[in-house]
């Protein structure tokens, strides 16, 4: 396997691949976060957004999301958009399920103190719903660290063109499995990166 | 014309199968510069009645005028509300968590600011505005969230049970800071508390609650020689014994 990674590495195609797939999940994971975010302060700006999107959530999030691989694929093509949309669209509903949760369960109590202060909407969620929620969201963070790279693989056997998911895919194929065992070193190895790097930002941003 | 006037204020929680009136035909007066006390038993509506004062939900019927005026009118920030708990928010300083309501209306900046300040060193928390919230113990927290409430120059104080959560001798300390701080602004106040004593100590007029309704059911005054003594020494004048014989039995009536 050494032997094939300093060959690999040689002719560059290892960098190759593993840049495209980083370059994804990492897109991946930020959009997903992001927008699963956006969402969760989306309905809890809107009670009525909140009821009407409610009984989708459920279902959206009980759905194995990789199931919608190829109808992303007919929707966005055969390449890097809809491998990214794979590493983000596997995080979103979880994450905008679980920050929105946090978002209600904050104590009320600070929201009063706001109100007296004559707080408006805006000023309540960047004063009290966001920063107390971070703990959740760092913690979804996490997860979705995970989530990213099962969508950006899965994605990557679908689209089979390029990435550390189609050297799975093609090793497998040509029955070289050390060329399969290499590529999951290195998406291991990314991926305890990853974590890391989010576990820094955790001691960052929440002090207590 | 009274500083801040209640009138029949009326209030009940619905919730899906459920109407529960909380507060029934409530009308008093407070002056400026009074500080007043409700006092009753658990569940009487005096945390209902506190938070309608302060613009929290609007009640069912009836209305609170402020020197003359609806409260909505008031919008600049005439209530300062403290609770029990201190919240202070863990993720700011003190010095931020002091100056919370003033940035909120962009007036955290230049004299403002240094007047916050000062009013963090008469709570006695000088030298703490760099710390977190948790570094601090509960008293000196609760001293931290009056600073904050009195940032932003309300006109009237509420106070619900701001002491319950303290062990006793510290609550006696701030009771007298509290008591100290709002005479030398000025400031009218409204107490909510289950401590007999704590009234009679820091009030001028003590509002006796009973439930079910929620409802005035006696008003007290304190005599002169106890309002102006400190809530300490008030503690120990001959009077204190006699009047808080009285409330105490008038307390024991309402629970049987
Ligand atoms: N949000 C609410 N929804 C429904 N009922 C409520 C609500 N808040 C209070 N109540 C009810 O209204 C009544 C008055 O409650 P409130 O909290 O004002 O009493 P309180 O005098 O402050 O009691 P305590 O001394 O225990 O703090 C109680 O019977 C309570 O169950
Ligand atoms: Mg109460």
């Amino acid at each position: 396997m050494w032997h094939l990674f300093i060959q690999k590495l040689g002719d560059g195609t290892l960098l190759s691949h593993s840049g495209v797939t980083l370059f994804e999940t990492v897109l991946g994971f930020i959009i997903g976060t992001l927008l699963g975010t956006i969402l969760a302060s989306l309905l809890w700006w809107s009670p009525r957004l909140s009821k009407t999107l409610d009984p989708y959530l459920v279902i959206l999030n009980a759905m194995p999301k990789v199931a919608l691989g190829p109808i992303i694929i007919v929707a966005f093509g055969p390449g890097f958009p809809s491998i990214i949309s794979m590493g983000a669209i596997i995080s979103i509903i979880i994450t905008t399920i679980v920050v929105y949760t946090a978002f209600r369960e904050v104590d009320p109590n600070y929201l009063k103190v706001l109100q007296t202060f004559g707080a408006t909407k805006t000023q309540a969620f960047r004063e009290a719903i966001l920063p107390s929620s971070f703990p959740t969201i760092i913690s979804t963070l996490k997860v979705n660290v995970g989530l990213s790279w099962v969508g950006v693989i899965v994605g990557e056997f679908l689209v089979s063109a390029k990435g550390l998911g189609y050297l799975i895919i093609y090793g497998f194929q040509v029955f070289n499995f050390t060329l399969v065992m290499l590529a999951l070193m290195i998406i291991a190895v990314f991926a305890t990166i990853m974590y890391q790097l989010v576990e820094l930002l955790e001691r960052k941003l929440i002090k207590d | 014309m009274s500083f801040l006037k209640i009138q029949d204020i009326h209030h009940t929680y619905f919730s899906n199968q459920t109407a529960a009136t909380a507060l029934a035909d409530i009308s008093l007066d407070i002056e400026k510069g009074e500080f007043v006390s409700f006092l009753g038993p658990s569940g009487c509506g005096k945390t209902t009645l506190l938070s309608i004062i302060a613009g929290l939900f609007p009640p069912t019927s009836g209305k609170i005028l402020l020197e003359n005026k609806p409260l909505k009118a008031n919008s600049d920030l005439s209530i300062g509300y403290m609770l029990q708990q201190d919240y202070l928010f863990p993720w700011k300083t003190i010095e931020e968590n002091i100056l919370l309501g003033l940035k909120l209306i962009k007036k955290d900046e230049g004299l403002e600011r240094i007047k916050t300040l000062k009013l963090l060193s008469d709570v006695g928390l000088g030298d703490t505005g760099k710390l977190y919230p948790r570094e601090l113990s509960g008293g000196m927290r609760q001293r931290a969230a009056l600073a904050r409430t009195l940032a932003v120059d309300p006109k009237i104080l509420l106070l619900d049970e701001p002491f319950s959560a303290l062990d006793y001798q510290t609550k006696l300390k701030l009771e007298d800071l509290v008591f100290e701080t709002l005479k030398s602004f000025g400031k009218t106040a409204v107490l909510v508390t289950h401590d007999i004593g704590e009234a009679i100590a820091m009030s001028d007029r003590i509002f006796l609650f009973s439930a079910n309704p929620g409802s005035v059911y006696k008003t007290f005054k304190v005599p002169d020689e106890l309002r102006e003594l400190t809530p300490f020494h008030a503690r120990n004048h001959p009077q204190y014994p006699m009047l808080f014989q009285t409330i105490w039995k008038e307390l024991e009536s309402l629970e049987y």
